[in-house]
């Protein structure tokens, strides 16, 4: 579903390689996350996979169709969900515009718009604005809105990192129940290797920059996670040990 | 236990009405124990007030200016904010009209009312055009700065989930710049009154600003001081009616930030 090939990307301002050459593949319906050091090129990998950023070489397919700009079947949720929420339109008006551009018709905007703020929990606040929610409610209007937009492919970009911790433990859950029920393709960027593991069903680890895939790890844990159970399994003790040593191995090669 | 309840009437009054109260209590003093001609006791303002402006000359010359005003403002909206959203969203523009604005911007406008009277003549037209002159520019530049600052990741936003057009020019340029723009308006509301007046004072046949020449000349004193109270009475109304509009126009962004 989501093919990257021989990425690369040199930013020309800097001559700075941000990305040196970096390949994986998502079959659909796949939920991998990607981690690696901070600094490590991620943005620019999300950046070049959503269609914001040319490559300097190499391709990205989605759904076999090469990415020369935003795709249609592709919806992104950002870190910044304080920017990248309309300010000045409700809850309800900010999950409908992708939709009144894509020209749905009124009732089905209406129902997709419901039944995804119903999905994240927000059903009550649609004629809230952004500001009046707190951060971990202003990101689930942001999920909503790219539920509500069925994609083929979900990108999230570090969504949890500006939330607090039981918040964010909470959105996890969200994400993989979401997941497990629409069986959307998507990709998860993190810096948090523990949450990787928890949602992944493969761990892609980055290596700094220039980056490449250091390794793709295959997360063996029962498919049903649990924020105690699943973080107590002592497989899941055993993968994040292996990542992180990954990781530092890579922070010192740098 | 510490409650700050909202002050009683009388207070509110009191802090709203104490200045002015005050400083008409100073002029009224100054002016009774002034021997000066020039300055005459508020009552007589007052009663010139009343007799000059209750009267067709409202009809005659204050609403020729305010329509002058409200016409050459208007077109300096639709002047400056057609032109500095492209302006703004374009980076290679940008660098070239840049220069050429702050020159421009860096002229005052009353200078240019001769030249505007030499080329447009003397009529409505004149100082229309000179009101345009001045108010253009804060509005143009400002609303280039809002469009040139709009968030990154908002624009990201649209660009992936394909709000283009003119879709994105409603929902994110405009509405991010607006806070900016309405910036730019309100600088140009004063340059707007400034400009109304001095345009009148040339070659003019009604207007505020020709009448108040006009009393001065004929030293009709207390009639002239009317004039300016019913400019500052103007001024303030208009900025009345700015900040009501504005509120409602940005209440998002005061929430926002609060």
């Amino acid at each position: 579903m989501l093919e990257v090939t021989g990425l690369k990307k040199v930013y020309e301002s800097t001559g700075r390689e941000a990305v040196g050459d970096l390949s994986f593949q998502l079959d659909a319906g796949e939920l991998a996350c990607v981690v690696g050091p901070s600094g490590c090129g991620k943005t620019t990998l999300l950046r070049c996979v959503a269609g914001l950023l040319a490559p300097t070489a190499g391709t990205i397919r989605v759904a076999g169709v090469p990415v020369t700009g935003p795709p249609d079947n592709m919806a992104v949720v950002f870190q910044e969900y304080g920017r990248s929420l309309f300010p000045w339109m409700t809850v309800q008006q900010n999950v409908e515009l992708p939709l009144k551009e894509k020209k749905l018709p009124k009732v089905r905007r209406a129902e997709l718009v419901a039944e995804s703020l119903a999905a994240v929990g927000l059903a009550d606040v649609p004629r809230s604005y952004p500001w009046q929610l707190s951060g971990g409610m202003q990101q689930r209007v942001a999920i909503a809105r790219a539920l509500a937009y069925e994609p083929e492919v979900l990108l999230m970009d570090e969504p949890f990192a500006a939330v607090d911790a039981q918040t964010r433990g909470e959105l996890e859950d969200l994400v993989l129940r979401i997941w497990q029920r629409l069986g959307t393709t998507t990709l998860f960027i993190t810096h948090d290797i523990d949450e990787a593991i928890y949602l992944g069903q493969r761990v892609i680890v980055l290596s700094s920059s220039p980056t490449v895939v250091l390794e793709d790890v295959k997360v063996d844990l029962p498919p049903e996670r649990d924020q105690l159970a699943t973080r107590a399994l002592p497989r899941f003790t055993e993968l994040r040990g292996h990542v992180y040593a990954q990781i530092q191995r890579a922070k010192d090669t740098r | 236990m510490t409650v700050t309840e909202r002050p009683g009437l009388g207070l509110r009054l009191l802090r709203l009405l104490g200045l002015p109260i005050l400083l008409i209590l100073a002029w009224w003093a100054f002016s009774v124990t002034s021997e000066s001609f020039y300055v005459p006791t508020p009552p007589r303002v007052v009663q010139a007030f009343a007799e000059t402006w209750f009267s067709p000359r409202l009809i005659d010359d204050a609403l020729p200016s305010v329509a002058r005003l409200l016409a050459g403002y208007a077109l300096a909206t639709v002047l400056g904010v057609g032109l500095g959203v492209p302006i703004g969203l374009s980076v290679r523009l940008r660098a070239a009209a840049e220069p050429v604005l702050e020159f421009f911007r860096a002229i005052p406008p009353p200078v240019l009312v001769p030249l505007i009277m030499l080329l447009a003549g003397i009529d409505n037209g004149m100082k229309i055009l000179v009101i345009v002159s001045g108010c253009v520019w804060p509005i143009l530049l400002n609303t280039v700065e809002g469009v040139r600052a709009l968030d990154q990741v908002l624009s990201d936003t649209c660009r992936m989930y394909g709000v283009r057009g003119r879709s994105r020019l409603r929902h994110l340029v405009l509405r991010g710049a607006s806070p900016q723009i309405m910036a730019g308006l309100r600088q140009a509301l004063s340059v707007g009154i400034i400009l109304m007046v001095i345009s009148e004072m040339f070659a003019s046949s009604s207007g505020l600003g020709f009448t108040i020449v006009l009393f001065q000349r004929g030293f009709a004193i207390p009639e002239m001081w009317s004039g300016i109270l019913l400019l500052g009475l103007l001024g303030f109304g208009l900025s009345v009616i700015f900040r009501w509009m504005e509120r409602r126009v940005l209440s998002w962004h005061w929430s926002h930030r609060a």
